[in-house]
């Protein structure tokens, strides 16, 4: 085991300082409110004058642009974590030592990530990128680690007895343990680390004590360190406090693009996707808005997240400005990467559909993608229907739908006064009734072209096909003439027992225009034509 | 390319050899054959890819013998009813069972599933947009440009030129079959449709009158079909 110690020292001052304040004298005060004293000034502010412990009426009066805040212990706590989560991507095995540093094993993933040199041009480079300039250390032993990197960056032991070496040379002052325990062993003569160890055990027990001269045997490697190692959370809630209230959604597409990278990065640690989440905005006196963004398949990129919580964001109206905006995801399934086969013989028609349904849902609504299918009821109104395609119903590939080449089988039956026709080339239809759907349902789909070229049979299919392709929404009068009957009646008389009792006999008629329409008349009445259908 | 040295008149062309003036019918001719000379007599088809539309009749007049594959068609029409969605139905059942997508964007009325599967169609592969007229030519552009659908079927009745241009350009791109269907008076308007169809309905008797296709259409043969009688 190897461990990196990277060890923040202006941590305090980045909790409660945005980087472009620190251009500027910048001191983090802590204490009582009646004297509080500098804990951590910048570089500007200790050119100044300005020092750890120095009261903050001196540092001000010898820096006078001085900008002191009181020390935010949580959230130095809160951006320890968010390194951790960064340090994750490098390894999993990654230790918090409060308030400022942070342990990462490396000895398991040198060879991967090409050698401790690489590794650490890399982690400071990322480092720097987002901010900050660590000191790093790396020994067998993680307190070890952590005392060097204090005083010695970039030191590197993967030995135990260099370590024990360079560890001698360190003064008792950075060693880490209590100052009366320091103090102690610098009145008795220890200058370094190495007269400490020197010195008897039992005597020093007695006069340090025992939690001391533990942490000088961890120091040394004589007590095994067992670290409490950090664990990437399991929901995913980031929020982003806006400066001005907003009014519109145009500028919240900046945070909202920050949080989806974020999602993303927070995705990829954990190698799984993400179906649902939430997107809260906050309102000062009103209850937050939340906008819910269902995917039909698990998502990790960041593009394409934001591209889908965008289109949503777009459409929701906002009730009252906007103060804050949290992207919130607690269901993180596994993340199935698409299977693609070579030798598809289609040309990935099958693989682009579940992204353009995606883009469209996220568009037009979650409910405008919709699949058709009959259903098994004799009123027309009811004889079909639409299911949205959502999450709950996945969508079929078209690889798994059956490759047979039979027609699909009627699964509705009807009466109908006209007899069965003639059944062409013998394709057998699985039904129980004789169900008289034309001779168009007879010939298998791929025959029916050429039966077309053919000439045998057209006029048969097209002058009389029993179900118009449009269906009204709901059945209008017709108005004009009485219309010239082509064909009917075929009555329908079905639902009494769930209330729909309809009896109507339909006919197919044609209207002065030369329209074709499916049209109904009560039983028994000679008059008021009711539209129902065109067959288009 | 020196039309005067091929005549014969001088002979520095064609390998710079002198040419007998009897020769000279046949040496304008294999100029004449040169691919950047259009000639307007000339019996070449262009190969249009397309996909059969299940009539003969339409078929042998329609350039490609078909609906144009990556190209907008449309279809003219004066009143719902009169066949205008049943003379696509062999198409989209064909593409159906070649298991790719049928797309119909903000149909004016209900898709009736029952005579769909009658004419063909299998339903697994028909999907319906909902949406509104604006959001419907979106929704048929970003179909088309995926090219996961087989063919869009759209209805807007007031698209300006833009709009049918981008329909255009994204079924190309697509490679899929955009269908629109406009009213009857947009036959005066111009359109960018690869195909235009009109639809006439007289009394019981529909006829397909072309008025504007792609390629070489042979302007002997008529232009207008009668399909039911």
């Amino acid at each position: 085991m190897l461990w990196a110690c990277l060890y923040f020292s202006d941590l305090p001052l980045r909790a409660v300082f945005e980087e472009g304040e620190l251009a500027l004298p910048c001191a983090v005060v802590d204490g009582p409110r009646q004297r509080p004293h500098v804990v951590l000034a910048n570089a500007p502010a200790q050119r100044n004058g300005v020092s750890t412990g120095r009261v903050l009426a001196a540092s001000r009066a010898l820096c006078a642009t001085l900008q002191a805040r009181t020390r935010d212990r949580p959230g130095e706590q809160r951006l320890l974590l968010s390194l951790a989560a960064w340090a994750y991507r490098f390894s999993s095995h990654v230790s918090l030592c409060a308030p400022d540093a942070l342990f990462i094993e490396v000895g398991a993933s040198l060879r991967l990530f090409g050698g401790w040199p690489a590794l650490e041009r890399r982690l400071r480079r990322e480092l720097v990128a987002i901010g900050y300039a660590p000191a790093i250390a790396v020994a067998p032993l993680p307190a070890a680690a952590r005392v060097l990197a204090a005083q010695h960056d970039g030191f590197f032991a993967d030995q135990r007895e260099p370590l024990l070496t360079a560890l001698g040379c360190m003064p008792i002052a950075g060693s880490g343990l209590g100052s009366e325990a320091i103090s102690l062993l610098y009145n008795v003569g220890a200058r370094t680390l190495r007269d400490a160890f020197a010195l008897p055990r039992p005597e020093l027990a007695r006069r340090i004590g025992p939690a001391s001269l533990a942490a000088l045997d961890r120091l040394r490697g004589i007590d095994q360190e067992i670290l409490p190692l950090y664990e990437p959370p399991d929901r995913f809630e980031h929020r982003v406090e806006l400066d001005d209230r907003v009014d519109a959604w145009p500028p919240l597409l900046f945070p909202l693009r920050r949080l989806c990278g974020e999602l993303a990065l927070f995705l990829a640690a954990r190698d799984g996707g993400v179906q649902r989440c939430d997107l809260v905005l906050d309102h000062e006196d009103k209850p937050a808005t939340r906008v819910t963004i269902e995917l039909l398949t698990p998502q990790r990129e960041a593009r394409t997240l934001y591209e889908l919580a965008r289109s949503r964001l777009e459409r929701i109206a906002l009730a009252a400005p906007v103060c804050g905006i949290a992207l919130i995801a607690t269901d993180l399934p596994e993340f199935r990467p698409r299977h693609h086969d070579l030798f598809e013989p289609q040309r990935a028609q099958g693989q682009e559909w579940p992204e353009l349904a995606e883009r469209l849902r996220a568009h037009l609504g979650d409910d405008a993608v919709r699949r058709l299918a009959a259903a098994a009821d004799h009123r027309p109104e009811r004889a079909w229907c639409s299911t949205a395609v959502n999450p709950a119903t996945p969508e079929t590939s078209s690889r798994t739908g059956s490759t047979t080449l039979t027609p699909p089988v009627a699964r509705f039956g009807f009466a109908s006064p006209s007899p069965p026709r003639q059944r062409e080339r013998g394709q057998s239809v699985a039904e129980a009734d004789a169900s008289p759907l034309p001779s168009a349902r007879e010939a298998a789909p791929q025959t029916r072209v050429r039966v077309a070229q053919e000439g045998a049979a057209p006029a048969a299919i097209q002058s009389h096909p029993s179900r118009p392709l449009w269906l009204l929404h709901r059945a209008m009068p017709l108005r004009g003439a009485a219309p010239h009957i082509l064909a009917g009646p075929e009555r329908i008389e079905s639902g009494w027992w769930d209330g729909g009792d309809t009896r109507r006999d339909y006919y197919v008629v044609q209207t002065r225009e030369g329209q074709r329409a499916w049209a109904f008349l009560v039983p028994g009445s000679n008059d008021g034509w009711m539209l129902h259908g065109w067959f288009a | 390319m020196n039309l005067r040295a091929a005549a014969g008149q001088e002979p520095k062309c064609l390998g710079g050899q002198g040419w007998p003036r009897e020769a000279v019918p046949a040496a304008l001719d294999a100029v004449l054959q040169h691919p950047g000379i259009w000639r307007r007599s000339a019996p070449a088809q262009q190969h249009v890819r397309t996909l059969s539309t299940g009539l003969t009749e339409l078929d042998a007049l329609l350039p490609g013998g078909g609906w144009p594959c990556g190209a907008l068609s449309e279809i003219l029409f004066g009143h719902d009813g009169i066949g205008e969605l049943a003379l696509l139905m062999p198409a989209l059942a064909e593409l159906t069972h070649r298991r790719q997508r049928v797309v119909f964007v903000a149909p004016p009325y209900i898709p009736y599933a029952p005579a769909l599967d009658a004419h063909g169609l299998d339903l697994r592969y028909v999907v319906q947009i909902e949406s509104t007229a604006a959001e419907g030519a979106w929704g048929s552009e970003q179909c088309l440009r995926s090219g996961s659908c087989g063919a869009v079927l759209s209805w807007l009745h007031q698209a300006d030129y833009t709009q049918l241009r981008r329909l255009q350009l994204a079924a190309e791109s697509g490679d899929a079959l955009a269908f629109l269907f406009r009213p009857a008076h947009s036959a005066s308007k111009a359109s960018p449709a690869a195909l235009r169809l009109q639809l006439h309905a007289d009394a019981g008797q529909v006829d397909i009158e072309i008025l504007k296709c792609r390629g070489n259409l042979d302007w002997q043969r008529p232009t207008r079909l009668r399909w039911r009688a």
